[in-house]
């Protein structure tokens, strides 16, 4: 710790219990100090565990898809239960799961104490964003226990408005709640960094996820007041009967379609840019190095924001726009590309005469960065209009999203996940078993999409829950792959709860690594810091600018050693 | 089929323009994956820590030629793409105007296939080897999307609104179609097939199936029936617009706009008369909305049609 750039604030802990003087303690341990509090740090953890029963709901979802397109026949559901199931997948998953899966949860923990602040600017509006993205995913589930809807995730006139049998409304109603609720996380983000930045943090000193949570909260709040919008129109056509969407009543079914991408393509931004940032704050940590491009990221970062408000169009290149609008969305669909690439090929040079180690947020992180190179490059297919029209509602188009939203986002807060575990919780994990998981997950995912790419091509439509027999030996594979991937995303459940009980003491800062984050206690005090920090230094100072970075003993190295088990386990400890 | 299927049947003039762009996609794509792949690899393993790689500063100009220079390389590389996947569909965009016209309403679950001369078929539509098919299409409820894999194409159908696709079959046989625009319950039962067949035998066989009257003919039924001719007669004692040699012309609107006289434009004048009439007319008409259903509609634009002279359709 010879680092002279911000003041370390708090000794390392070395009470018997990690959490004393921690917020995990502070507040007391009671369920209504849980559930009125106004740290955004015990509000992340709120979302946490809000989230990851979202993502077991909606991973059971899956679950049952993937066994019944096993067999062309498809045994297990009847035709409604089908639709209700990828429905319910769709809607949970990218509400209730992706949406807030990295700015809720890493943004509300990190963003304050990355730029040196004790709280967010509105500490209650965060709690109320909770609340109502939690009242939001409980519509929704109640509309799956009053029988399901079954419009897909979608909801496209007139299907969802006049034909639909199921509780579109209600779902409807909770998507537009827990779209308030991330609206107001939006808010509170762009005035917290803005306002609460310490002395010496300047913009060009953030690091990165906070400028990628922060282009992502502009994102939030200019698109999901039109899912609001849109989504209530919806509803008043199924409750009042105003016929917005309805071609035979003066209405128009296209309109819904162009207002509804133009929030759910930027979404797809909201879920992949924080992860981008993520992504950056390990590989440099593990690389030890400087990202390669940090200027160049930023704007990379801007301009997916901002171009990504256009792009809308190129899921409508056979829904009957006109051509022209045709070309011009492919076109900008391929300029959005390009940042996207840079930042690939910015990850990949940061590894550039590294000291490169092998700890497993590195191990998601470089997955993230594999499998969004493959989901990316996917997109340009989607962009290219011949083929687009052979893909789009097929296949193709799910095992694309999928490896960006997924195989990207998830990834990503996999990598994050076990990155800030020791400052979020104060202990270390089993890195052998973390490890496991995090190559488990890599070629599960594969296994898993891969497949469906091909499927795609070959025309099997998607939402279809019988297909023709030619198609079985590719979902087989996909099917299989997803007994995988289950079991890949269930692992850190396990060693992650048992480490919050047995897991060994972590230092404040177990992987040395830059970043105002690691410049107090694990867990962090309820104020964060002891004193503000004073920033001196650039972002990611891992060596200095003129020098090759060094290979020096970390403190996790050390704590892994030091803290030998209470009682001899026998065979080599991981 | 034998094995395990990795590409569709190629059995469409736009097949194999779409493959080529496609395959070069896919050959691009794997050099840029496998590239960075590499990179990240070979980076791993040289520079892991402890290694005795040399690590000097980075040259200052690797900073921003590099970046400059692999933005602008993937800038111009996705132009490129764009100029080719573009240029190709403008190539597909317009039926040749000689094509033979096949109308398909799609409704929950079902394909209703018309043909020209009255033949009806259901789930199954029979069509010519070598010759351009231009599908008239609409919906009566929700939108659903007509997909023949082996064609490459694939267009939504919207209800209340009349959308147009072509295809040039290549090779005889039955094609799979699927509804690929989620339409409700029975949504992946909503598949039937396309049979292309050489030109006698599809004569051949659209000769054998009942004749149920020429299309255009059941419209002029339909014309006398509903009472069309009473107004739409030049002479009559109404004013009402002549009929004759009007399809595929331009008219002016009472807006001052003007506006092409073809399937879409009389079927709102059918359903909508009053939203934007003729110039010089008064918007006497009565709308035929919940009077006529779409496969009236479809013989009266027919029979509309047949008024036409042919070299009047550009």
């Amino acid at each position: 710790m010879t680092d002279a750039a911000a003041p370390i604030d708090h000794a390392e802990p070395r009470s018997r219990s990690v959490i004393a003087g921690s917020y995990l303690d502070s507040e007391g341990g009671g369920l209504s100090e849980w559930l009125l509090t106004t740290d955004h740090k015990r509000i992340a953890l709120l979302y946490a565990v809000m989230i990851t029963a979202f993502f077991f709901i909606g991973g059971a979802a899956a679950t049952l898809m993937r066994l019944e397109l096993v067999s062309p026949a498809g045994h297990f559901l009847t035709d409604d239960e089908y639709n209700r199931v990828f429905t319910l997948h769709g809607i949970i998953m990218v509400w209730f799961f992706l949406v807030p899966l990295i700015p809720a949860t890493f943004g509300n923990f990190f963003l304050p104490l990355m730029i040196g602040a004790p709280d967010v600017a509105f500490p209650k509006l965060n709690l109320m964003s909770w609340y109502l993205t939690l009242i939001g995913g409980l519509c929704v589930l109640a509309a799956l226990l009053m029988g399901g809807v079954d419009t897909g995730w979608t909801f496209y006139p007139p299907y969802s408005t006049a034909f639909s049998n199921s509780n579109v409304a209600l779902a409807v109603l909770g998507v537009i709640i827990a779209g308030f609720g991330t609206i107001a996380t939006g808010v509170n983000f762009v005035a917290t960094t803005h306002t609460l930045r310490a002395p010496g943090m300047t913009w060009f000193r953030l690091p990165l996820f906070v400028w990628t949570v922060y282009a992502t909260s502009l994102v939030m709040i200019l698109a999901t007041p039109v899912l609001a919008i849109t989504l209530m129109l919806v509803a008043a056509d199924r409750l009042f009967g105003l016929p917005v969407f309805d071609g035979f009543r003066g209405g128009d079914p296209l309109l819904f379609q162009h207002l509804f991408w133009f929030y759910s393509h930027p979404a797809v931004y909201i879920m992949i840019l924080p992860a981008m940032g993520v992504v950056t704050e390990i590989i440099t940590c593990f690389a030890r190095r400087r990202v390669f491009g940090y200027a160049m990221m930023v704007y990379a970062v801007l301009a997916i924001a901002i171009i990504g408000f256009a792009v809308w169009g190129h899921h409508m290149f056979v829904s009957g726009q006109s051509v022209f609008a045709n070309l011009v969305f492919s076109f900008l669909s391929f300029i959005v590309a390009v940042p996207s690439a840079i930042k690939v090929f910015n990850w990949t040079a940061t590894l550039y005469r590294g000291q490169i180690t092998f700890e497993a947020p590195m191990l998601y992180a470089l997955g993230f960065v594999g499998l969004f190179t493959i989901g990316g490059l996917t997109g340009l297919f989607l962009a290219s209009v011949p083929i687009d029209i052979q893909v789009t509602g097929t296949y193709f188009v799910v095992a694309h999203f999928h490896y960006v939203m997924v195989g990207g986002a998830v990834s990503a807060y996999f990598a994050g996940l076990h990155f800030w575990w020791p400052k979020i919780t104060g202990r270390l994990y089993s890195e052998a078993w973390a490890r496991f998981a995090a190559v488990l997950m890599f070629f599960g995912f594969n296994f898993t999409f891969f497949p469906q790419f091909i499927l795609g091509y070959l025309g099997m439509p998607r939402r279809y829950h019988t297909y023709p027999a030619e198609f079985q030996p590719w979902n087989v594979m996909s099917s299989t792959g997803a007994v995988v991937l289950a079991a890949a995303y269930a692992l850190p459940l396990f060693y992650l709860v048992w480490s919050c009980f047995y897991g060994k003491i972590s230092p404040a800062d177990p992987w040395h690594a830059k970043g105002l984050e690691w410049r107090t206690s694990s867990p962090p005090p309820k104020r964060n810091f002891l004193r503000t920090p004073v920033v001196t230094e650039e972002p990611y100072d891992y060596h200095d600018p003129g020098a090759a970075p060094q290979a020096e003993a970390r403190p996790v190295d050390a704590a892994r050693l030091a803290a030998v088990a209470p009682r001899p386990i026998g065979g080599a400890h991981g | 089929m034998n094995g395990i299927p990795l590409l569709p049947q190629s059995a469409s003039t736009f097949a194999p323009p779409t493959d080529a762009l496609y395959f070069t996609l896919v050959a691009v794509s794997g050099v840029i994956a496998f590239l960075v792949f590499a990179l990240i690899v070979i980076f791993s393993v040289r520079y892991r820590r402890g290694s005795p790689a040399p690590r000097g500063a980075l040259p200052p100009f690797i900073q921003h030629e590099f970046e400059i220079g692999w933005t602008i390389a993937t800038l111009f590389a996705f132009l490129m793409f764009f100029w080719w996947a573009g240029a190709n569909q403008i190539y597909q965009l317009l039926p040749p105007s000689n094509a033979m016209e096949i109308h398909v309403v799609a409704k929950q679950w079902m394909w209703k296939i018309q043909h020209s001369n009255g033949v009806r078929e259901i789930n199954v539509l029979h069509a010519p080897v070598d010759e351009p098919i231009r599908l008239d299409m609409t919906s009566q409820d929700v939108i659903h999307s007509f997909a023949v894999p082996a064609f490459r194409i694939k267009q939504d159908i919207l209800p209340g609104r009349y959308v147009e696709s072509w295809f040039r079959a290549t090779k005889s046989g039955s094609f799979r179609l699927y509804c690929t625009q989620f339409c409700g319950t029975a949504h992946s039962s909503m598949v039937g097939s396309v049979v292309i067949m050489s030109k006698p035998d599809f004569a051949a066989w659209l000769a054998g199936q009942r004749a149920a009257g020429d299309l255009a003919g059941q419209g002029r039924t339909l014309f006398a029936s509903l009472g069309c001719a009473g107004c739409h007669t030049p002479g009559g004692p109404i004013h009402a617009p002549d009929l004759a040699g009007l399809f595929g012309r331009k008219v002016p609107l009472a807006d001052g706009t003007f506006r092409l006289v073809d399937d879409a434009y009389i079927r709102d004048c059918i359903l909508h008369p009053h939203s934007n009439p003729p110039a010089g007319f008064d918007p006497i008409m009565p709308s035929f909305k919940g009077e006529v259903d779409d496969g009236q509609i479809l013989a009266l634009t027919a029979y509309i049609r047949s008024l036409a002279p042919r070299t009047g359709a550009r």
